[in-house]
């Protein structure tokens, strides 16, 4: 009991002391909130871009490619493939008896980005009117769906971020005709949302193609997935293959993923390894600034224990306050922050930056870890100095 | 520099302290070293692009064909010196798709429009000779390491052969090299007209053409003119030069420069709040010893001096080490970072984080050099500082 009482009094004592030494104190705190902030807005980064590949992911949904093809771009379906797929068992359908699948084809656009007004590659998909059916997630928030037959587009959210003139009623001039922009949609922020949606048909007689380039379509259940690749690989008309959307767009995000998690966590490193010396520089000051008052506690009976407690608690506040800091800063500045990238399909997919609180909280325990390791060692040399040198000083 | 040893005690006076502060600046170095590396590798494509080459493309977008009839036509436009073309192949290589270029091309036109890759001469015949034979870059070789004779399959994403296969195997029969880079030692080059054969669909079309200009100060003038010719076709055509299209490719991919820079600008902050304590903590420490040396007859500019050059010390010798661990970084991972084209620190990195080290050293010695310059000895010796 002795104990604690003694451990609660002096680190009182000393966190009350704290704001005497400020501009040392400073040191840990900036040191440690760099790292965090820096480790959390990369790793946000890598999070955003999952999360928006992942929300298309849907494991009951299968997309069927060329064999060989590694996405939809560099894959191509014949009219009669598109039939056989649709035909296949395994497939859900509705009250029409239709199978719920949409053959689409995915072209690219160049458009001018919004600010810049640089042309960058926008994806520009195809589909067939199942495709709402299909995706019951996409909606369109402002304007109007697209009518088969006259050159019109609707626009994803993300699409109209990055682009620039994607309001409704715009013009966008590519492939020798213009296209009229007649509704924005949202698709829980996934993948689509940086896409452009027309009519395939309409946008195959523009882009002078007469074949699909992938067919999307919902499975009867989860467990059906088996059923219908069996079925597709019996089948000696088509060469085909298939997968679950969760499946195709798990290792389209891969890539992109590990590079920026390799980044993060590299950076991360050699940044903690720098806010260490720092917070190491910090707490030996403190501990050298301290040093008669802590001759005197030890004169006059207090043990070694709460002396060492009281530094590491003064180092691992210190070193709180930072990751906090770090953390609340990614969060205020990049949490939502929305970018792109050249994805799979060789063509822009937007992102936001997901500052989660599982990232929070992976800061606050890196900073907290800096922390107890940059006040051990100080806290140690505050317990060993010898009462009588110390005092000497006097 | 007769001051040297001066300031070399009074920055080792703590020497833990000093130690510490030393080494923090080195991570930031070695940070700073390592990314900048990298984003000058992303950068260095449209560096090393030339502004004598133009690349015709499909104006509509990149993936677009072209037919390959355009070939004579663009040729006979003034000032065009040279024609050669190529297509994206893509495809995988080992399961996974392939880490390097693959482009079907014309052996000894694309040779002739592109002069700064070097192939032997026999090599060369040979390629022409070998319908299925393709050349490769010295680094790319390394990477995998395959020898002349050696067979290679590429599996095609885009391109099945006409039988249905995808499985697309070449000899290789020449290495190359390019001495202004390593980093364009990067692809597989097949030839085209085996290409055109066993491919599936699409036949007599090409991704893209390259042509030499006589005149680089012309070039836009002869773009112009190659759009022109196809103006109103079916399939009108972008010609712009090598490096304004490296440039717009390497803009999509993001900008890499702003991350890169934010997290510097990050580390900087950190290293500056770091170092600046540190000095000012030094300079707190030693009023009485620089009050003696202004008794001693040191000037009050021999005083800003010494503490700056104090400083600049700290930086430049903390920055040197992380550069040099930087280095040292790189080549170990290079094998890994070869793919990006990252070669290792390079002299224009070295000058930059020297200018960087100038600035941080000033930033942090200025406010205490300013302190001990503006010392008055009566007060600092009589403890009233």
């Amino acid at each position: 009991m002795n104990v604690l009482k003694q451990v609660f009094a002096v680190c009182l004592m000393n966190l009350r002391n704290v704001p005497q030494r400020w501009s040392t104190s400073l040191v840990i705190v900036i040191g440690i909130a760099g790292v965090v902030g820096v480790l959390t807005s990369i790793l946000a980064m890598g999070e955003g871009f999952k999360a928006t590949l992942g929300q298309a992911g849907k494991p009951d949904r299968t997309i069927v490619l060329r064999s060989g093809a590694t996405s939809e771009l560099t894959s191509g379906l014949g009219r009669e493939a598109v039939d056989v797929i649709k035909g296949a068992a395994g497939l859900a359908r509705n009250a029409d008896g239709r199978a719920i699948a949409s053959a689409e084809v995915l072209v690219i656009a160049d458009l001018p980005r919004q600010g810049t007004g640089l042309l960058a590659n926008a994806p520009i998909r195809g589909v067939q009117p199942e495709a709402f059916e299909l995706r019951p997630e996409v909606r369109i928030v402002a304007g109007r769906g697209f009518e088969p037959g006259p050159r019109e587009l609707i626009v994803g959210r993300g699409a109209a971020s990055q682009f620039a003139g994607m309001e409704i009623g715009a013009r966008l001039a590519f492939r020798d005709a213009d296209w009229t922009v007649v509704g924005i949609f949202e698709a829980d922020g996934g993948v689509h949302e940086s896409e452009l949606w027309g009519d395939a048909e309409t946008v195959m007689s523009a882009y002078r193609r007469n074949g699909f380039q992938s067919v999307t379509a919902q499975l009867e259940n989860v467990g059906a997935m088996a059923a219908f690749q069996a079925a597709l690989d019996e089948d000696p008309r088509v060469n085909v293959k298939a997968e679950t959307l969760q499946s195709y767009y798990a290792a389209q995000s891969r890539q992109m993923t590990t590079l920026i998690n390799v980044l993060g966590y590299a950076v991360g490193y050699i940044m903690a390894v720098g806010a260490l010396f720092g917070a190491l520089n910090t707490m030996y000051a403190a501990v050298s600034t301290r040093e008669r008052e802590i001759a005197t506690l030890r004169a006059i009976g207090f043990g070694g224990g709460p002396i060492l407690v009281s530094v590491m608690a003064e180092a691992l506040l210190l070193a709180l306050l930072g990751g906090i800091l770090g953390g609340g800063l990614a969060w205020l500045f990049f949490n939502g922050y929305t970018v792109s990238t050249l994805g799979a399909n060789f063509s822009q997919v937007a992102f936001d930056f997901r500052v989660t609180g599982e990232l929070l909280l992976k800061g606050i325990s890196w900073s907290l870890v800096i922390g107890l390791v940059g006040g051990l060692l100080p806290a140690l040399r505050a317990v060993r100095q010898p009462v009588t040198t110390a005092l000497r000083a006097l | 520099m007769k001051y040297l040893h001066l300031v070399w005690a009074g920055l080792f006076r703590k020497k833990l302290r000093t130690l510490l502060t030393l080494l923090s600046v080195v991570v930031a170095f070695l940070l700073f070293g390592m990314l900048q590396s990298v984003n000058e590798a992303f950068r260095a494509g449209a560096d090393q692009a030339r502004a004598d080459r133009l690349v015709t493309n499909s104006r509509y977008s990149i993936i677009e064909m072209l037919p390959i009839g355009y070939l004579p036509r663009i040729e006979s436009v003034p000032g065009v010196r040279t024609v050669a073309f190529a297509s994206w192949f893509g495809g995988s290589y080992q399961d996974r798709p392939a880490q390097f270029a693959v482009f079907p091309v014309d052996p000894a036109r694309y040779l002739a429009a592109v002069p700064e890759m070097v192939l032997p001469s026999d090599q060369a015949e040979t390629w022409q000779r070998t319908r299925d034979g393709a050349i490769v870059g010295q680094s790319l070789a390394e990477r995998y390491g395959w020898q002349i004779g050696d067979r290679v399959t590429v599996v095609a994403d885009i391109w099945p052969k006409s039988g249905g296969s995808n499985d697309w195997n070449f000899e290789i029969v020449g290495v190359y090299t390019s001495p202004d880079s390593a980093q364009s030692e990067g692809a597989l080059l097949f030839q085209h007209e085996y290409f055109d054969e066993a491919r599936q669909f699409a036949r007599g079309t090409v991704g893209w053409f390259l042509v030499q200009v006589e005149d680089p100060d012309r070039a836009d003038e002869v773009a112009k003119a190659v759009d022109a010719l196809f103006a109103n076709s079916t399939n009108e055509t972008k010609t712009q030069t090598e490096k304004a299209f490296a440039q717009g490719f390497a803009r999509q991919f993001g900008d890499i420069g702003l991350i890169v820079t934010s997290i510097l600008g990050a580390v900087f902050f950190t290293i500056l709040v770091l170092t600046g304590n540190t000095m000012a903590q030094a300079v707190r420490e030693r009023i009485p010893e620089l009050a003696i040396l202004k008794t001693l007859g040191f000037s009050d500019r021999a005083v800003l001096g010494l503490v700056m050059a104090e400083a600049l010390l700290l930086i430049v010798l903390g920055g040197l080490l992380g550069l040099a661990l930087a280095a040292v970084a790189i080549s170990a991972v290079q094998a890994i970072l070869a793919g990006i084209g990252v070669q290792g620190v390079s002299l224009s990195v070295v000058l930059m984080g020297m200018a960087i080290m100038v600035a941080l050293g000033l930033c942090v010695g200025l406010p205490p050099a300013i302190r001990a310059m503006r010392l008055r000895v009566v007060d600092a010796l009589g403890g009233h500082q």
